[in-house]
């Protein structure tokens, strides 16, 4: 087994980001969950794990669903292949990720939204450097949820983690990109939320079920926000285009759905 | 269209269900897909649909549908009275009907979900490979509304296998025993908490629906506080929220969440768990390897 750096008891050994093993727990009888001690180690284990199946060396997994610090490994063919699974893979030698912005899905951005200056307040900048800031960053899709398209995008440095609105919105519009604890977001389409609004992404359709892919932003996606003038390059300026997504169900949605029955969608602290 | 069904009442819920969308979690893309998988396979089976075929899933009170050309049509899942142009017609077999017939498929009689099937399956516009309807996301096609049309699938060559004397089928459980695996998160519960699990009474709450069976009974204590991080949810996962009742998720869960997951129903035991109306008994009891 070639376990990963420092396996040696040194002081490295100790360091989360290349040290501890993953600790993985058993989800069912064909499943597992890989809970690992950052998030960074996280988006790597789950990159591995892409390419792993890539390379058909992966055992077939009807579902890779990564988490905040987790990954989901879900409909394993047999218990036996998930039990052979959960035993070899604290042993592999995962690669941290590179930080590149190759490849980045760019989302224009009209930096206007109503907690602008609550949120440039909470950084201790003006609202033109929040946005600077926040343009500036290259983004990761660390995991989604919430609604089909939806991303939570990890790139901002701690000090700019700002927490949920104590008072959460009834609606906020499609396209509108908001902050919560480490994470970016851009509503998919018009729901409840609780996110810091910092700007609109007019024209981006995260979510269209006739296009391939479907979703814009998938885990491991690399994604920045590019400024739109002042002059508005933006098109039509639809903030209400809802992705061609059908009804307006959801986790909060149409009341077939339960709306406040419903079982819980991310993290409370988390949800959009 | 005018040769497929006209919705004349479409019943407390009804939805056309497949086998799913599995495989599009990590885009938050509920599975969806027939609750009750056997009674919808089943159904396919009976009428030599291809497993890919759509049908129509009820909750308790059925649905009656115009058929506005010759088909064959079966229903299966939760026993209820069927007619056929307001003639009795047999449950859980194939049966003709002509252009123009109302085909009713009345209250359950046990159960919750009743499955239509009909030859050629029911067509709709599939999202991510499915016509499953996903009541979370709002993927798929609504839920039948009085005079929803739906188009039928072209029918097998050769028409319908020849019936068999009797299709086996489980019965809808007076109590639900399910099975569960400990885990992934058992470890935010206390000794006691988990104890009560699998000692615990509970009954399935009328709260529940295709996103989750909800129960009522003991609370199940939690050894520390606070929320996970958000992390991915299977299909059967007990999920615990804060005022203890267990939720056990079904097709159209959440793909991730911030509560504990305490257990996990392997989804075969799920099937009955689709059939078990509110008030229905519950226990868990350890999964056997």
């Amino acid at each position: 087994m070639n376990r990963p750096a420092a396996a040696d008891g040194s002081p490295a050994s100790a360091s989360p980001e290349r040290g501890t093993p993953p600790l993985v727990r058993p989800v069912g009888d064909r499943g597992l969950l890989v809970e690992l001690p950052t998030a960074g180690r996280t988006e790597a284990l789950h990159a591995e794990l892409l390419r792993r199946r890539a390379a058909g060396t992966l055992p077939p997994v009807s579902e890779i669903v990564p988490g905040a610090t987790t990954v989901l490994l879900d409909g394993l063919p047999s218990a036996q292949a998930a039990r052979r699974l959960a035993a070899e893979l604290p042993g592999w030698d995962v690669p941290p990720l590179s930080g590149g912005a190759e490849n980045a899905v760019e989302i224009p951005v009209r930096y206007d939204g109503p907690d602008l200056a609550d949120v440039a307040a909470l950084w201790g900048v003006s609202e033109d450097e929040v946005a600077r800031i926040h343009a500036a960053t290259t983004f990761r899709v660390a995991f989604c949820g919430f609604a089909p398209g939806f991303g939570y995008l990890t790139g901002l440095e701690e000090r700019y983690h700002v927490p949920r609105r104590s008072d959460p919105r009834t609606r906020v519009p499609a396209g509108a990109v908001g902050l919560a604890g480490p994470y970016t977001g851009v509503y998919p389409r018009s729901s409840p939320g609780g996110w810091q609004l910092i700007g609109t992404a007019p024209g981006t359709v995260l979510w269209d079920p006739d296009r391939t892919p479907a979703a814009l932003l998938a885990p491991g996606t690399r994604v920045r926000f590019v400024p739109l003038g002042d002059g508005g390059t933006d098109g039509d300026g639809d903030a209400e285009d809802d992705g061609g997504v059908k009804g307006d169900g959801g986790a909060d949605g149409d009341g077939t759905a339960g709306a406040s029955g419903a079982p819980r969608t991310p993290n409370p602290k988390e949800r959009p | 269209m005018a040769d497929g069904l006209e919705t004349l009442r479409p019943g407390a819920l009804t939805t056309v269900q497949d086998l799913g969308r599995a495989g599009h979690a990590h885009l938050g893309v509920p599975r969806s897909g027939a609750l009750d998988m056997a009674a919808h396979r089943l159904a396919n089976r009976l009428l030599g649909n291809p497993e890919t075929a759509a049908t129509l899933e009820t909750t308790l009170t059925g649905c009656a549908v115009r058929v506005l050309r010759p088909t064959v049509a079966v229903v299966t899942g939760a026993p209820c009275p069927v007619t056929v142009a307001g003639r009795p017609a047999p449950w859980g077999q194939p049966v003709r009907v002509p252009a123009g017939a109302v085909l009713d498929v009345g209250t359950a009689t046990h159960g919750v979900r009743s499955y239509l099937g009909f030859a050629g399956g029911v067509d709709a516009d599939p999202v991510l490979g499915s016509r499953a309807t996903d009541l979370l996301s709002g993927l798929g096609p609504q839920p039948l509304a009085a005079g929803t049309v739906l188009r039928l699938g072209e029918p097998q060559a050769g028409g319908p296998p020849p019936v068999p004397d009797a299709a086996p089928w489980a019965a809808p459980p007076r109590e639900l025993v399910l099975p569960v695996v400990a885990g992934p998160r058992d470890d935010w519960f206390t000794a006691e908490g988990l104890r009560t699990l699998l000692t615990g009474r509970y009954r399935v709450s009328a709260a529940s629906n295709r996103i989750g069976l909800r129960l009522e009974g003991p609370a199940l204590a939690r050894a520390r506080e606070g929320e996970l991080p958000s992390e991915g949810m299977p299909l059967g996962a007990i999920q615990v929220p804060p005022e203890g009742r267990p939720v056990i998720f079904l097709a159209d869960h959440p793909t991730t969440g911030g509560y504990p997951v305490i257990g996990v129903v392997p989804p075969a035991a799920l099937d009955a768990a689709a059939q078990a109306p509110p008030g229905t008994p519950v226990r868990f009891a350890p999964a056997t390897p």
